[in-house]
């Protein structure tokens, strides 16, 4: 790891602050991807500002249909959350299973989110739900949020704040993990919600994750796993790596989608 | 050099250090407290785990500035005096460890988890100890194992 200078700034004002007269900043929350690309020299920042000093990034708010999580609030957290499991339990599901256990004592829905890894659980619930990115200078729909692999609509300095996620009518995600680090080789996010069905996918495209208009226009005219069709997704837009081929991981899309909405119930 | 103040095993400690030191660093090279392993440094094998506010983390993948402030509680800390804890003394019972490299963790993420779950499934604990690698021992006398610690634990 490349030294650096440490501050642990106690509000977002200051942090900014910090980060805009930095040579070369680097905000740093849970450190669980962080750290590990530091100690591999594929990040050097010059500067880390810390933010876990900053409480108002921190906690879970329910209010008028919508849940308000703070960006660095712990995996942890939100899978425990009874407020969470209340509104959405497929959101408190899927915080339940990233990665492990001290990762997610750690790891944070902010870092999530603003790090973009193709293969995240969270992107898929934010992209699926509908959900609003908030940042210290605005909030960003999710539809415009995730620009493409660890690519966010996030300008240079920008901090995500919270995530809000509207209630859905139903909503389930499923996953294919990678059996050594869990993340998704394929994962598939359904929501029911009054405005119609959306359907998202992690761990598979090639250009991070995607929404399948196929599938949510099937959905919403027939909410039944039979509504998925096979041959909707093409190998050619999928990732391929040691874990998986597109092909294998166009069809687990269909496989977790159909999962999914016997899962919504 | 940033200070670093912080409670290890009930005793409080402080020191400068390089910024770049990693918590397991500060555990083992500054305090010599070498039941904490590093098997793997890159976040995956769980050797290194320790609590910190009473909940596990990886302690390779945590800066000791992180920890400022903190209650961090190593293996050496699990025990008193020569009375095992009842996860250490269910791996002892049980066969539930070969070489010990990936023991302390495992028994960290263990206590962890029977604090959060007193009456865990094999499932549950099989689930529970994801993030810790064996190459041992098959793992099935760790899950022994820890059945038997999280019912000591419940007294
Ligand atoms: C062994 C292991 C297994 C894992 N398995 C999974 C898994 O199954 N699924 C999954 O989704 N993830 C997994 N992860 C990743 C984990 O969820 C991370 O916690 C997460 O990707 C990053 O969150 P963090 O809080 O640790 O962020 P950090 O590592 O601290 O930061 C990540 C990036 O986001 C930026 N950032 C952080 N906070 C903000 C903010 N508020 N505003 C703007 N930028 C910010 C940082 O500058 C950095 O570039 C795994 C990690 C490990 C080590
Ligand atoms: S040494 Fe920390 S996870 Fe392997
Ligand atoms: S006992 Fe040898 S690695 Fe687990």
């Amino acid at each position: 790891m490349q030294s650096f200078n440490y501050a642990k700034p106690a509000s977002l004002a200051d942090a900014a602050a910090a980060l805009a007269k930095a040579e070369d900043g680097t905000l740093l929350a849970g450190g669980q991807t962080l750290l590990p690309t530091m100690k591999a020299r594929l990040a050097a920042p010059s500067d880390l500002v810390d933010l876990a000093g900053i409480a108002e990034l921190k906690g879970i708010s329910v209010s008028g249909g919508t849940v308000t999580i703070g960006a660095m609030t712990r995996h942890a957290d939100v899978a425990g959350s009874a407020e969470v499991k209340g509104a959405i339990p497929a959101l408190a599901a899927l915080a339940g299973g990233i990665g492990d256990q001290a990762v997610r004592n750690r790891g944070t829905i902010g870092g999530s989110v603003a790090n973009n890894d193709p293969a995240a659980d969270y992107p898929a619930a934010v992209l699926g739900l509908g959900a609003t990115v908030r940042t210290n200078s605005r909030s960003i729909a999710a539809d415009d949020f995730f620009t493409g692999l660890f690519d966010t609509a996030l300008n240079a300095g920008e901090i995500v704040t919270a995530v809000s996620f509207p209630v859905p009518q139903k909503a389930a995600y499923v996953k294919f993990p990678n059996p050594a680090s869990r993340y998704a080789m394929v994962g598939v996010f359904v929501a029911k919600t009054a405005s119609g069905v959306r359907v998202a996918v992690t761990g598979a495209g090639n250009g991070g994750v995607f929404r399948v208009p196929a599938y949510e226009a099937a959905l919403a005219a027939n909410f039944s796993p039979s509504a998925i069709a096979d041959g909707v997704i093409s190998a050619a837009d999928m990732n391929s790596d040691l874990h998986a081929d597109a092909e294998y991981r166009a069809h687990l899309v269909a496989v977790m989608a159909r999962r999914a909405v016997a899962a919504a119930g | 050099m940033p200070t670093v103040s912080m409670t290890v095993n009930g005793q409080t400690v402080s020191a400068e250090v390089d910024g770049r030191t990693l918590l397991v660093e500060f555990i083992r090279e500054h305090l010599a407290l070498t039941g904490t392993h590093v098997g793997c440094d890159t976040s995956q094998c769980g050797a290194c785990v320790v609590h910190v506010n009473g909940e596990a983390a990886k302690s390779c993948t945590m800066l000791a500035v992180q920890a400022n402030g903190a209650s961090v509680t190593t293996i050496e800390g699990l025990s008193e005096g020569d009375d095992l804890h009842p996860m250490q003394a269910a791996f002892k019972d049980n066969h539930g460890l070969q070489c010990g490299f990936c023991t302390p963790g495992m028994i960290m993420s263990a206590v962890d988890l029977a604090k959060r779950n007193p009456n865990p499934t094999e499932a549950e604990i099989r689930k529970g100890l994801e993030g810790n690698i064996c190459r041992c021992t098959g793992y099935h006398n760790i899950v022994k194992a820890v059945a038997q610690g999280a019912a000591g634990m419940r007294g």
